[in-house]
């Protein structure tokens, strides 16, 4: 069919199959990326394409005005609820992972909400939390808790945990069934060497199963961590930012499409950047670290 | 020891339940909303629907949120944007697991530092290439991000063709294949595994996402599942139970897909994790 040379060939199928995906990932990655750190030094508003170069001007004015880079504050309760969530999700996977019968269907009912749909999630606990017909407040009065019976959302000082706790609902079973992975990769004959010498389960859990699934724990950590300073659609959906909801993604979205000062919200979103490569150029420094 | 494994095993079974309530609970009060009337939802707590065969709620949210049209688009998105993908992810995996070139450590190291960019950090400036591009506000939009942005199907995919053996290839030489032949025949079909785990996370992030859709195809007509019942409840806010039944069918889809292809989750999201 064709007659070319194998040489002929090569150049064919690398050129073919790899100028359309470069071109993609250059368009919609490394472009936007670059053209992301200039817009940040102008002041410019996102329409025309008018705009001035202001040097570090941005920069300064995220940093000194604290209804901006304080917004971090509410990144922090995802960043607690994630880390809650690790730690919840480890349990699970070594009681998933131990003895126990039905545990696979444990596994797979407790991994349900990773596959729902995110927005839907979302307004099903709007529904959930609402003051007077939500079925939390319901369930309090149902079972004689009705003193605990709270404003979710209408609260300033529990909004955001309210906010956080759906997060972790959606994700728990994600870090559950990465967990349990982890934990079948072990060798057994360690458990069983540990089992004649005589160690306790505590001891067991402490001495051989956390050092073989550091790795993973410390990924996770990491996913967590820049998890909560991405995180985003949870109070936009639910809030819209209001009552004090802004994280610094969703302040990022709303300064550039609704108050049209897209140069700063650059500068944003290239101070989020940096953040989060840091971590996870950190991240990498600790797994090669351990790897020598 | 008995009495202590016993205890142990007790409290295990305790906590399981406690995660499953809170698993469930929610769940179970949308589907208990979802086919109770309006006065019914208001006066009936947490107890079950009277008629289980009422389904004005759905009729309505179908109508009036037009889910209907949200199916439909989602729907295109998915089949350009999932084809697209595997297409594209199993080419660069051969060109760029099989040939030696020059350019192959820059490509690769493209892909994986692309990796790293979180998306929505990026969102103000990729709304101007969609803009130049004139895809704002086309079904095209979605389809190009999720084409060209995301470059999580060609790490997974060197993976797998670095683990078929280049004996196979060699031996198709011998016998004259072309190199097209010997993607199309051999490396393609023996990526399938590697395929399936791939259409079904993508299916289930695609239909998941929210701020694509929503930030670049806000035209009423281009609504997908997302931003339909994002657009819904704003005016409806008060009336629970048609959301309830809203928010039902929205969850139907992948949950089927979970129930009958949870192996093939649970790899993806354990491979995409830890390697």
């Amino acid at each position: 069919m064709f007659n070319f040379s194998y040489k002929t060939q090569r150049i064919l199928i690398l050129f073919g199959f790899l100028t359309i995906p470069v071109i993609l990932s250059l368009t919609f990655s490394y472009y936007p990326a670059l053209s992301l750190l200039y817009y940040s030094f102008t002041d410019w508003s996102g329409l025309g394409w008018e705009m001035n170069w202001v040097g570090f001007d941005n920069y300064k004015e995220i940093f000194s005005r604290p209804e901006i880079f304080g917004v971090f504050k509410n990144n922090a309760y995802y960043f607690v609820g994630g880390l809650l969530q690790t730690a919840v999700a480890l349990y699970f996977a070594v009681v998933l992972t131990s003895r126990l019968k039905g545990r696979n269907i444990f596994r797979s009912l407790l991994f349900i909400p990773y596959v729902l749909h995110s927005v839907a999630i979302v307004i099903m606990f709007r529904n959930l939390y609402h003051v007077e017909y939500g079925s939390l407040n319901i369930f309090l009065e149902a079972i004689g808790l009705g003193s605990w019976q709270q404003q979710w959302l209408g609260n300033p000082h529990l909004v955001n945990f309210s906010l956080a706790f759906i997060s972790i609902w959606k994700y728990f079973g994600l870090t559950m069934v990465i967990f349990i992975g982890a934990l079948q990769s072990i060798p057994a004959d360690n458990y069983e060497a540990a089992k004649i010498d005589g160690a306790s389960g505590w001891q067991t859990f402490r001495f051989i199963t956390l050092p073989s699934i550091r790795s993973v724990l410390e990924l996770m950590l990491i996913l967590t961590l820049t998890g909560a300073l991405e995180a985003f659609d949870i109070p936009y959906i639910m809030m819209l930012g209001a009552n004090d909801t802004h994280t610094f993604v969703s302040k990022t979205i709303d300064m550039a499409f609704k108050f049209q000062q897209a140069g700063l919200a650059s500068a944003m979103a290239i101070v989020l950047l940096m953040i989060v490569i840091a971590f996870i150029i950190l991240q990498r420094k600790l797994l090669f670290r351990e790897e020598k | 020891m008995e009495r202590q494994n016993k205890a142990w095993t007790i409290f295990r079974y305790i906590t399981i339940a406690i995660g499953l309530f809170i698993v469930f609970f929610p769940i179970y009060s949308v589907l208990i909303a979802a086919f109770k009337t309006k006065v019914e939802y208001y006066n009936s707590g947490l107890a079950l629907p009277h008629d289980w065969f009422n389904f004005d709620n759905f009729r309505k949210v179908f109508k009036v949120g037009r889910l209907g049209l949200g199916f439909k688009n989602i729907f295109i998105i998915l089949i350009v944007s999932l084809a697209g993908n595997v297409v594209i992810g199993t080419m660069v995996a051969y060109a760029l697991g099989r040939f030696d070139f020059k350019m192959k450590k820059p490509i690769m190291g493209m892909y994986l530092v692309a990796q790293v960019i979180p998306m929505i950090t990026t969102q103000v400036a990729t709304f101007q290439v969609i803009k130049f591009l004139g895809a704002y506000n086309e079904i095209y939009a979605p389809m190009l991000l999720y084409l060209g942005a995301d470059v999580l199907q060609i790490v997974i995919y060197l993976q797998f063709v670095n683990n078929i053996p280049k004996d196979l290839d060699e031996s198709a030489m011998v016998e004259g294949a072309s190199l097209f032949k010997i993607y199309r025949s051999i490396i393609f079909p023996l990526l399938a595994p590697a395929t399936a785990t791939l259409i079904i996370m993508k299916t289930i992030s695609i239909y998941n996402d929210f701020y694509t859709p929503y930030l670049y195809m806000p035209s009423r007509k281009l609504q997908v599942v997302s931003t339909a019942i994002y657009s819904f409840v704003g005016p409806n806010a008060s009336e629970i139970n048609v959301i309830s039944a809203g928010i039902l069918i929205i969850f139907i889809p992948t949950l089927v897909i979970y129930l009958f292809l949870q192996r093939y989750i649970f790899a993806g999201v354990t491979n995409g994790a830890v390697k």
